[in-house]
């Protein structure tokens, strides 16, 4: 397989991945979710109406048989009252003669069962003799053929034993009923068809016009604080709601803006008096008149700890403007394509002698592959911060730098072999100010790893602390670059 | 050399131009940005120290009107913002160096005077020689008295800008900036102990020490008297 090869299959992989992703992600969805339920809503009270309607309609038709078959009943209950059996034979011989069309059975049998006149040719087989209302089967010779039709039908008893049989074929009926079922079939499956399209379309809509807020959510997030949400001019409520997101990041752009405009200010109002002071310290020490010459050098000594005194209190200062910038995090035009790697082998070559020194084995592991985009001089900053953390805490030992890819993010790395940090100090400890010694002997200013998560948030990558058992782990974790 | 100094505060103005007078430069100073800009155009001078934050016209302005004005004269911006960002932007504006305040005045000479040398032009010298110490930038060797040194690659670069601004002050910060592109202070002293492995490998064993120690400021290679 050819290094091209090798690439378009990953490429396809990661497809196939990120198609399952997106599937995932949409079932997840609020709008999908809203969608199945009106679907099933939807579903639910097509069919109540489908079944409505096929109940009644068969209905009908049924209570039309039976109405037809009690009026026949009673007519001829009439006929048999006035005129006697054989009045009653000589109508339904008349009835029964031809094919009227209308499918009506007539049987008059004798007390043994014989049939006197009728339609039918004998008793049809199995069908008993008291029950006022029946159903039966048919048998019925159309073109030579033997049919069993179902029928419907009413029992008369004339006193003697004489029996009278009113029956209806009704298959006509039942095929009627078949045809209302399959048209209802039909008409429900064409519903839940257009039902679905019209869940899928809404759903789409709805998702795209969630997502537009997203993306603008996330672009301001990382950074670009001019970007707005696209209104549809519709009117509706998503353009309400995305008006007052706009008119909400407008408000956040105005404070953001006014708050680098205070950090700059307050940078210059307060470093200034510092700086005299500082200037007049220095000035102070190298004054060449002849009574300063004539002071002590205990006096000079003084004066310097005061010059070193101030140049603490300006380096806190500076990395707690660092920070709040880093963390207004509006300005990212000078990211470019940076190696992980070469960061950490440039920062191990710098760091290695006075590791030495200072009795520690500083190791380097870097592994290619590891560009991601971002500041190479803000990097550099948080992996030194990192080591000189190191180099502060540990006392002595191994320390390891690596740089490598795991699971598609480039990391970089820091584990060193002194005290660690317990889990439940892990997160406060990236506060600004927090130092977990409670003696704050060792120097600095507890800004160190604030600054180190404010340039990783600012790259959008993650900041982990870890158990090195023993020792601390810094992981920081960024998107990869695909070169 | 005339240096032209444009700062606002009183105070510093006072100290830079007392300070830069003392190291023996003609100082003209500038209270504002438009009367900066204006000296800056008339007069002939050797540098500019620029503040950043000006009434009237800011710094990056000013240098930005100098630049266009095709008045190339060497410029060191001084200013409150120490982000990086800022100085980079300071830099493209036409700036040669930047300065955070508050700074001590030796790291704003060293700097100064390692402007003034760039403006001298660039040497195409391949071969660097201070006293009797030699460095080859083409076959990347170094001798000493005729014996050859042994040294890393970092270790050349770092004895090659020294070299290049022999007798006089280089700072721990120029040295970061210069010979390992890292804008910004670690809080560890990382600088000392390369500085004290070169000196084992130059001037062991040799009567004359070439590579001193300034006290407070930074360093210095120069030949011994």
């Amino acid at each position: 397989m050819s290094v091209d090869e090798h690439r378009v299959a990953l490429a396809k992989s990661w497809s196939a991945r990120e198609i399952l992703a997106h599937t995932r992600r949409l079932v997840r969805t609020h709008a999908f979710r809203l969608a199945a339920l009106y679907l099933l809503v939807f579903a639910a009270s097509v069919l109540g109406v489908l079944l409505f309607v096929y109940g009644t309609s068969a209905n009908f038709v049924e209570r039309q048989t039976e109405a037809t078959l009690d009026a026949e009943i009673a007519g001829l209950a009439e006929q048999y009252a006035q005129r006697g059996l054989s009045g009653l034979i000589q109508i339904v011989a008349a009835r029964s003669a031809g094919d009227r069309g209308d499918a009506m059975i007539y049987l008059v049998t004798d007390p043994d069962g014989r049939p006197l006149v009728g339609n039918i040719a004998a008793w049809p087989a199995g069908l008993p003799t008291h029950s006022a209302s029946l159903s039966f089967a048919l048998e019925k010779t159309i073109d030579g053929r033997v049919e069993m039709r179902p029928a419907r039908g009413r029992l008369f008893l004339i006193p003697g034993g004489y029996r009278l049989l009113v029956g209806r074929d009704i298959s006509d009926a039942a095929a009627f009923r078949g045809q209302i079922r399959s048209t209802l079939i039909w008409a429900g499956l064409i519903a839940l068809g257009i039902g679905v399209a019209g869940g899928a379309v809404m759903s789409r809509n709805l998702l795209h016009r969630v997502e537009q807020v997203n993306r603008t959510s996330e672009r301001v997030m990382a950074g670009d604080l001019t970007d707005r949400i696209p209104l549809s001019g519709a009117g509706d409520e998503f353009d309400q709601l995305a008006a007052n997101l706009n008119r909400m990041l407008d408000q956040i752009e105005r404070l953001m803006t006014a708050m680098r405009e205070v950090t700059d200010d307050v940078a210059h109002d307060l470093k200034t008096p510092l700086s005299r002071l500082r200037t007049r310290l220095e000035g102070a020490l190298a004054d060449s008149s002849e009574p300063a010459r004539a002071a002590s050098s205990g006096q000079k000594e003084a004066i310097r700890a005061a010059i070193e005194e101030a140049d603490r209190l300006l380096a806190t200062f500076n990395a707690l403007l660092s920070i709040a910038e880093l963390e207004s995090g509006a300005r990212r035009d000078r990211t470019e394509p940076v190696d992980l790697s070469e960061i950490a082998r440039a920062a191990a070559e710098l760091y290695d002698p006075v590791a030495e020194e200072k009795g520690f084995a500083l190791a380097i592991a870097a592994e290619p592959g590891t560009t991601i985009r971002g500041d190479r001089h803000l990097l550099s900053q948080a992996l030194a911060n990192l080591l000189d953390n190191a180099l502060k805490y540990a006392r002595a030992g191994k320390i390891e730098i690596r740089a490598f890819v795991e699971g598609g993010r480039a990391v970089l790395e820091v584990a060193d072999r002194g005290p660690g940090i317990p889990p439940e100090d892990r997160e406060t400890v990236l506060d600004r100010f927090v130092r977990l010694e409670a003696s704050r002997t060792t120097p600095g200013n507890g800004l160190g790893l604030s600054l180190v998560r404010a340039i990783v948030r600012r790259h959008g990558g993650m900041l982990v602390l870890e158990d090195n058992d023993p020792g601390l782990r810094v992981r920081l974790e960024f998107a990869r670059l695909a070169l | 050399m005339k240096i032209l100094v444009v700062e606002d505060d009183r105070e510093t103005a006072t100290y830079l131009t007392k300070g830069l007078s003392e190291s023996g430069y003609t100082v003209d100073c500038a209270g504002d940005g438009r009367e900066g800009l204006f000296l800056a155009t008339s007069g002939d001078y050797s540098a500019v120290v620029l503040d950043r934050m000006l009434p009237g016209m800011d710094g990056l302005s000013l240098l930005g009107a100098l630049r266009a004005a095709e008045i190339r004269t060497p410029a060191l911006i001084l200013s409150a913002l120490g982000s990086v960002d800022d100085r980079v932007k300071g830099l493209r504006a036409g700036g040669d160096d930047y300065l955070v305040k508050p700074f001590a005045f030796s790291e704003l000479l060293a700097r100064l005077e390692a402007l003034l040398r760039r403006g001298a032009g660039p040497t195409t010298a391949t071969r660097l020689r201070v006293a009797d110490l030699e460095l080859d930038l083409l076959t990347r060797t170094v001798r000493r008295a005729g014996t050859v040194i042994e040294i890393l690659p970092r270790e050349f670069r770092l004895l090659e800008y020294l070299m290049r601004n022999a007798g006089h002050v280089v700072t721990r910060t120029m040295l970061l900036e210069h010979v390992w592109d890292y804008h910004f202070d670690p809080q560890t002293n990382v600088i000392d102990v390369h500085i004290s492995r070169l000196r084992q490998k130059i001037d062991k064993g040799f009567d004359h020490p070439l590579l001193h120690t300034v006290r407070g400021a930074g360093y210095c290679l120069r030949a011994s008297e």
